[in-house]
């Protein structure tokens, strides 16, 4: 595969399009494990949704 | 399971941990396909190699836009159903169709400065579709500047409503106005391009649809742990001041 004398642009745009594409990646898994640690520390320090805690005593489907 | 199912986050959580993974193998077996087409095009007979750009620009270009009207129907959902994961899918979808129509803005001006020879022209499609990235930006701002996420919600979704007017400019500017943009390539009869060019096209197209579907799903996950961390920490902060 050539790209020819407009190889500089072809290059910039699709690194621009992986970079931004890596970078949503990244937000969205790291944001994920931020979350999922902020809840397990508030959990850990007594903080529960009191659906949460019903469910816990009695299974059952938790409201919205 | 009914699609009102999904209302309850929780219901709506457990399917996502589900699908995710799937949805992730999916989208890698979809891209790695895509990219084999794309090695193996030729290039164009006017644009020479600068076509590949267009397998870029054209997915981004397309995603930017559906992502805004996925957001408005969202918009409605919040509105009138007052779906409670109507705002959230609304939320989540913002920064991904910014970066889209940022990617989309990018690789055309990549492509425009050895095509017309100028990176930027003030026509119609190109003007329209930075005022969409303008109001992407300005949803973002809105979102960060209300702190209850309801009321941020109902103010996003009038502001989303607002804006799908840009939609059908951005769609029809071609028709409507003398552009330097190309008209649209797609009609009622068919394709005006060749399908050596078009399967890695439409494969690019359905790789990206599937990225941005994942993104969205992982995306509204985060936003509604997002708003239990918030809600505990309100709980906390009422049992400290004992009320």
């Amino acid at each position: 595969m050539t790209l020819g004398p407009h190889a500089v642009f072809i290059l910039a745009a699709w690194v621009v399009a992986a970079g931004m594409i890596a970078i949503l990646i990244a937000w969205v898994t790291l944001d994920y494990r931020r979350q999922l640690r902020i809840l397990a520390d508030l959990e850990q320090r007594g903080v529960t949704r009191r659906s949460a805690a019903a469910t816990s005593a009695a299974p059952a489907e938790e409201p919205a | 399971m009914a699609l009102i199912d999904f209302a309850n986050p929780t219901r709506f959580l457990r399917f996502v941990d589900r699908l995710l993974p799937w949805l992730v193998a999916v989208t890698a077996v979809a891209f790695a396909f895509a990219l084999s087409e794309v090695v193996l095009a030729p290039d164009d007979y006017q644009q020479g190699a600068t076509v590949k750009i267009m397998f870029l620009h054209v997915p981004a270009a397309w995603l930017g836009m559906a992502c805004w009207a996925m957001m408005s129907v969202s918009a409605l959902g919040t509105l009138v159903w007052r779906h409670p994961l109507a705002d959230v899918a609304a939320k989540a979808a913002v920064p991904l169709g910014a970066a889209f129509t940022f990617i989309c803005l990018v690789t055309g001006s990549l492509w425009g400065r050895p095509m017309w020879g100028t990176y930027w022209v003030w026509d119609a499609r190109l003007t329209s579709m930075l005022i969409l990235l303008i109001m992407y930006l300005g949803l973002l701002a809105l979102w960060r500047s209300v702190e209850d996420p309801t009321r941020a919600g109902r103010a996003a979704a009038i502001l989303t409503l607002v804006g799908a007017i840009n939609l059908p400019i951005i769609k029809f500017s071609v028709d409507w106005w003398n552009t330097l943009h190309a008209g649209s390539s797609f009609s009622m009869s068919g394709s005006a391009i060749d399908p050596s060019i078009l399967l890695p096209l439409l494969a690019m197209a359905v790789a990206f649809t599937l990225l941005f579907i994942t993104l969205h799903l992982g995306a509204m996950r985060n936003e509604i742990l997002r708003r239990r961390v918030r809600s505990l920490r309100l709980l906390q902060a009422q049992t400290a001041a004992g009320t």
